[in-house]
């Protein structure tokens, strides 16, 4: 049974980058914890990890104040843009299925910028009457807003085609942005820095206590796509195919939006706008692990969680001390990869 | 994989409610087992017709049944338990292998979320030796000629162990060999089948009933052999249509001609 012998071995290389990534994951969130504007050695960094898990298991030969950075600031930063990375790997990945387009990417279809309209009005307008949770929910709702959006105009375009998709979804992206710019324009000039924050992207809001929102967002609208890995597969064959395997198509793909809107939303409010990590992430995954979304998904959160981390640590160090913001980290290297793409896929 | 009788109760097509038939009331049987060729020219209506019957396009007025059952009546998923079609879609660049997409046959089969098991494994095994696809089961899909992809979709739709097989314009795109050996696959897959073609001697060869369509109308269905007749083909594409005894094989054999 020779082919038997194939499945396994193509499991078994699944299992194998699944383990290097891990590992790789560990290692980068070690460095990100560890670089920065005051340089924690790695020992320091799994010393204080450590012992905040098992008190007192290792000796404290670090400072206080060592040790609040990496606690406070660096650890739910590392974390943060672990979920991100993560959680725009995977909408990518999904999206591109249900638009049968290698090319989708939530900011590409405009659902970041929706989501950054929506963080830019709870910011600058309406105030937080409803507490912390005001800039997620209408950044979820802003993303979901121009995720509709864009299904109307295709339809509207008649542009259902894979190709005109994104283009409608480019459009959207002009309009939601114009929009946005509309309001911070009108709001309190001396508010407006904050929002080039969610403009332009960047992790340096991390914080403990909002980090449950971004993670349970992640587990399980991550988790139901998952459980949907085998519909996203027949979804890349085409719309008519997926009909005659008793997928209701029409719903299954507002079901990912939607889905996709939340995950993009929930992920924006937090960080702000990083473009492209959808759109990178899981092809370089498809190179690994093939194409079944059983095994996309897991490793796009995988490796998104590490790209995204990387970014950070590159966003951090390359005009130290001060932060770049990761969205002109994550436009730079994906406008590169995209251009590759496109002749790649001319040849 | 017990074939099932497909009969079509004036099933009739339009854009909406309002606007005018792309396919006007069009009724028909096809027997357990036997094969029928749609033909027409472009734009006749041979698409629309085999949507309503893979359940793809409602059917504005009339009945699709297949083995007694309306499939419009239930779920896509019970309709997709019975009826199989491989389309001209091309999936885009996605690197699913051979077996990948041949196991997603098995979709409507599933239980729940449930992931494909040992049985499945089995059925799938037998749809890729039947297709001859084994050697190449971990191919990446893009990386296949025209003529394997082609045997990729068939393997997949046998998977999924149909009572209805439709194929819309199977031999599209393929070259002389493929062409023949998906004629040859058309006869012995022992399926019920619904096939849409252009070459009109191939539907002569192949089928056991054809159905010809005009500009959304039905203009002839029957044996081949009547309905292919000189006078109806010229009629409906136009042209001046010979039938001719081919001298070598001594076959009847449908040659076209631009009329005067």
């Amino acid at each position: 049974m020779t082919e038997t012998a194939v499945d396994i071995s193509r499991n078994r290389k699944f299992r194998l980058t699944m383990f290097c990534g891990v590992i790789l994951l560990l290692f980068s969130v070690s460095v990100a914890i560890s670089v920065g504007a005051v340089s924690v050695p790695l020992h320091v960094v799994w010393g204080v990890l450590i012992n905040k898990i098992a008190p007192d298991t290792i000796e404290q030969t670090w400072s206080v104040g060592r040790q609040s950075i990496v606690c406070e600031i660096r650890f739910p930063r590392a974390l943060l843009a672990s979920f991100v990375g993560a959680g725009l790997a995977i909408v990518g990945a999904s999206l591109q299925a249900v638009t049968r387009n290698p090319l989708a990417d939530p900011h590409l279809l405009g659902i970041s910028s929706g989501g950054a309209f929506g963080a830019i009005l709870a910011l600058l307008h309406t105030g937080m009457f409803l507490g912390l949770l005001t800039v997620p929910l209408f950044a979820f709702l802003g993303a979901l807003g121009a995720t509709l959006l864009v299904l109307a105009v295709s339809q509207f375009a008649s542009a259902t085609s894979a190709d005109r998709l994104i283009l409608a979804g480019v459009a959207v992206s002009f309009i939601v942005m114009s929009l946005a710019n509309i309001l911070i324009f009108l709001g309190d000039p001396r508010a407006t820095h904050t929002v080039v924050f969610w403009m332009l992207g960047g992790l340096g809001l991390a914080q403990w206590s909002q980090l449950l929102y971004p993670l349970t967002i992640l587990l399980l609208c991550g988790g139901w796509l998952w459980l949907n890995a085998g519909n996203l597969n027949a979804m890349t064959i085409g719309d008519e195919t997926a009909t005659t395997l008793g997928i209701p198509v029409a719903r299954f793909r507002l079901m990912i939006f939607v889905t996709g809107a939340l995950i993009t939303g929930v992920m924006v409010a937090f960080s702000g706008i990083i473009g492209f990590v959808g759109l990178m992430v899981p092809h370089i995954v498809r190179m690994l692990v093939g194409g079944d979304y059983l095994r996309v998904l897991p490793a796009s959160a995988l490796f998104g969680a590490i790209y995204l981390l990387w970014s950070d640590i590159i966003a951090r160090t390359i005009m130290a001390p001060e932060d770049m913001p990761i969205g002109i980290v994550t436009g730079l290297i994906g406008g590169a990869f995209f251009v590759w793409l496109l002749r790649r896929r001319d040849t | 994989m017990k074939p099932a009788g497909l009969i079509a109760e004036n099933i009739s097509w339009a854009p909406r409610k309002n606007l005018p038939k792309l396919l006007h009331p069009v009724s028909f049987e096809v027997k357990p087992g036997q094969v029928l060729g749609v033909v027409g020219p472009n734009g006749a209506g041979k698409s629309t017709l085999l949507r309503m019957i893979y359940r793809y396009q409602a059917p504005t007025s009339g009945r699709v049944l297949v083995g007694g059952e309306d499939i419009w009546a239930g779920p896509p998923r019970a309709a997709a338990r019975k009826v199989a079609a491989v389309l001209q879609e091309q999936p885009g660049a996605f690197g699913l292998s051979v077996r990948e997409v041949v196991t997603l046959g098995r979709t409507p089969h599933r239980l729940g979320y449930s992931t494909p098991g040992a049985a499945d494994a089995e059925i799938v095994n037998n749809a890729l030796d039947r297709m001859e696809l084994r050697h190449i089961e971990f191919r990446d899909l893009g990386n296949l000629s025209g003529g394997e992809r082609q045997r990729v979709m068939v393997a997949r739709a046998l998977a999924q162990q149909p009572q209805l097989l439709v194929m819309d314009e199977p031999t599209n795109h393929l070259d002389i060999r493929h062409q023949l050996e998906i004629l040859s696959l058309i006869r012995s897959l022992g399926l019920t089948i619904v096939v849409s073609l252009h070459d009109l001697n191939m539907a002569a060869e192949v089928c056991d009933a054809v159905l010809m369509l005009q500009d959304g109308h039905c203009r002839g269905f029957g044996a081949p052999e009547d309905v292919l007749s000189e006078a109806q083909v010229s009629q409906t594409f136009r042209v001046k249509a010979w039938r001719e005894v081919l001298s070598r094989s001594n076959t009847e054999h449908l040659s076209f001609h631009l009329p005067d």
